[in-house]
């Protein structure tokens, strides 16, 4: 287990308080200063050499994605933003850090801007997170007043404004090229990539687009050493991560851990372990509900990191950890899973915006033991025309969990299909038409 | 994408009051002096605060005028995001997360109070006018699920006996103390905790 003296976020149970006191004694703030006055090409090059990947879900490397800013600044401004649109069913991560870490946020806001030459940084917060923004405005306001924001930023020479922006409960928003149409005062649907934001992002200027995670790391990482947070968890997949241990667990929780930790430590130590005891283990999600599920086989060894998970075919995503027992309903499960992204699919490409509804509505016929063997392959047909077919990367978070079920668990679907199809109109249907519409007038 | 529902009887004029027309000028300062429609979001939530939780057309109209943003975009938006309201929902809006981590933990309980003592149906006033409830997709609160929104505050942790108790006092006109039903100020583990044991401020 982790010693407590590497863990990042001391106040992730808020034992010592989120103000900005009690936050300084905790190390915040301290050396700022002197790591912005090393450059940014110092900061950049530690970043990078520490692997820090990216705590929002795709785990691209950090100090690699600092370094897409153009180096000088142009006739353009530069932006940073910070994604706090955490909805990644499985995940509440953010809103811990939003809540008693808001200086470690702040602090790595001016630093990151200051590598990548921005002058001007908004926070994207969820609109649901309603009183955690209020917080993180107070923390903000609490920040300018120690002059560690504004004109000379912490006596670095580096001026910052910090802005928060709500959101208002769309899941897509949490894409960052939607995320940036949506700061901008549109409808959060992504936008076609290249060119990337780095380049032309908000106002069509260069952009960083970062987790809150990940940015609030990245003080300690630079006080510490790179050496430090790389000798933490496991090659190219280092340093400590905030785990969340939800659903058929006896103590539901959140905790900071090494990188690679078995899976099944998180569960039984800290989450005190599946209700009805490890046996009645059915399936874990692991890292959010994008991440295809895990049969119980593949949880007894599994570590939790993301080359790991690649390799049995999930991912750590956002580390959104879904117990669930063998007292659910597996189908019903990933059906309601679906329906999820068929509420959240924004509509702008096809596939996805027919497909999320098509792969529902199998699902729960599947759960409800209405559809016929040959409507398996039919899914899994879908899923593959979804997955890879949609501008943002949507598709595959709507396709993989099913991908993941029909993997696992296909014969649990098989013992509640049916021999016979239920549709007995011989209509000649063309490839791919979601045919009981054709057969139930309520539809 | 939600499917949204027009109200039939809309004030004919909208306006901020003063404060909130202060506020709306705070909001447009945020963003550079030429994209006055990225706050096009905050202004809405004034709106719907101003309006007892939901945005008349008239308003719409309203923070068209002073985003210089044509209506229709304004619209738009208002349409593409969950949280907008343009019809009445009451004075408490009760919104039960029903994704898989809170269906898991029992969060159909916590609808079928609702549905017992609020309205049989989501998006139906209750008799009185003062509550309507909805189900929604994940509120990030997974950890302490099964949990409901009511406006702006998350009631987390929740079993019947204690829902049942929150919601007939919202129907009585009194907002229970929200936050977790187990009394946990954290998402730290129930019980004995495993981490963060010796760290003290220094």
């Amino acid at each position: 287990m982790l010693k407590d003296e590497d863990r990042i976020f001391k106040n992730l149970y808020n034992d010592l308080g989120w103000d900005i006191e009690s936050a300084i004694n905790r190390n915040d703030w301290a050396q700022t200063k002197d790591i912005i006055l090393k450059g940014k090409e110092t900061i950049i090059r530690e970043i990078k050499e520490s692997e820090l990947r990216g705590r929002g879900g795709a785990g691209f490397p950090t100090g690699l994605k600092l370094s897409f800013a153009p180096k000088e600044l142009g006739s353009r401004p530069h932006y940073l933003v910070i994604n706090a649109d955490e909805s990644e069913p499985g995940t509440c991560k953010d809103r811990d850090i939003l809540r008693f870490e808001p200086q470690k946020l702040i602090e790595g806001c001016l630093i990151t801007s200051y590598a990548i030459s921005a002058h001007t940084c908004y926070i994207y917060i969820r609109g649901e997170y309603f009183r955690e923004g209020q917080r993180l405005q107070k923390a903000i306001d609490e920040a300018y007043k120690k002059k560690f924001l504004g004109k000379n930023a912490c006596g670095s020479g580096w001026d910052l404004d910090i802005h928060i922006h709500y959101g208002a409960g769309a899941y897509i928003c949490g894409e960052e090229t939607a995320l940036l149409e949506s700061l901008e005062g549109n409808k959060g649907q992504p936008r076609l990539k290249p060119p990337f934001p780095a380049l032309v992002g908000l106002y069509g200027c260069p952009t960083i687009v970062n987790n809150v995670e990940t940015i609030a790391v990245i003080p300690t990482i630079l006080k510490k050493g790179a050496k430090w947070f790389s000798s933490l968890g496991k090659p190219k997949n280092t340093g400590t991560k905030i785990f969340c241990i939800s659903g058929n667990v006896n103590n539901p929780c959140n905790v900071e851990e090494e990188m690679g930790i078995p899976l099944k430590d998180l569960i039984e130590k800290h989450a005190g372990g599946v209700v009805g005891g490890w046996n009645n283990l059915q399936a874990v999600i692991p890292g959010g509900s994008s991440m295809p599920i895990l049969p119980k086989n593949i949880c007894e060894t599994i570590t939790m990191d993301f080359d790991s998970l690649i390799k049995v075919k999930s991912g750590l995503g956002t580390a959104g950890i879904v117990v669930i027992n063998k007292d659910q309903d597996i189908i019903k499960c990933m059906a309601r899973i679906a329906k999820f992204y068929k509420h959240e699919s924004c509509g702008q490409c096809t596939p996805c915006r027919e497909g999320t509804g098509w792969m529902w509505r199998m699902l729960e016929r599947m759960g409800n033991g209405d559809a016929a063997y040959k409507e398996i392959d039919l899914l899994y047909d879908v899923t593959k025309q979804v997955e890879g077919h949609t501008i943002c990367a949507f598709g595959e978070g709507s396709s993989w969990p099913i991908q993941g079920l029909l993997r696992h668990f296909r014969k649990e679907i098989e013992q509640r299909c049916h021999e016979e199809p239920i549709f007995k109109k011989k209509n000649d249907i063309p490839y791919l038409i979601d045919q009981h519409l054709l057969d139930n007038d309520n539809a | 994408m939600s499917l949204k529902k027009v109200s039939k009887t809309q004030p004919e004029l909208f306006k901020f009051t003063a404060d909130n027309l202060q506020k709306a000028n705070k909001e447009i300062k945020k963003y550079p002096k030429n994209r006055k429609a990225s706050s096009v979001i905050a202004l809405l939530y004034l709106a719907q605060n101003q309006n007892d939780n939901w945005i008349p057309l008239a308003a719409i109209k309203y923070v068209a005028g002073i985003l210089d943003m044509p209506y229709i975009k304004v619209y738009e938006v208002v349409t593409f995001y969950s949280m907008f309201n343009l019809s009445p929902v009451g004075k408490y809006f009760v919104q039960v997360c029903t994704t898989t981590p809170c269906m898991i933990r029992g969060a159909k309980k916590i609808t079928d109070i609702c549905k017992k003592y609020i309205s049989n149906n989501q998006h139906e006033l209750s008799e009185n006018k003062l509550c309507s409830w909805i189900e929604v997709e994940c509120l990030g609160s997974c950890v302490s699920s099964p949990m409901m929104q009511i406006n702006q505050d998350y009631f987390e942790d929740l079993d019947e006996s204690k829902t049942k108790e929150i919601i007939q006092k919202l129907l009585k006109d009194d907002f229970s103390e929200p936050g977790s039903a187990k009394n946990r100020k954290s998402n730290a583990p129930v019980g004995e905790k495993k981490t963060l044991l010796e760290i003290k401020n220094a």
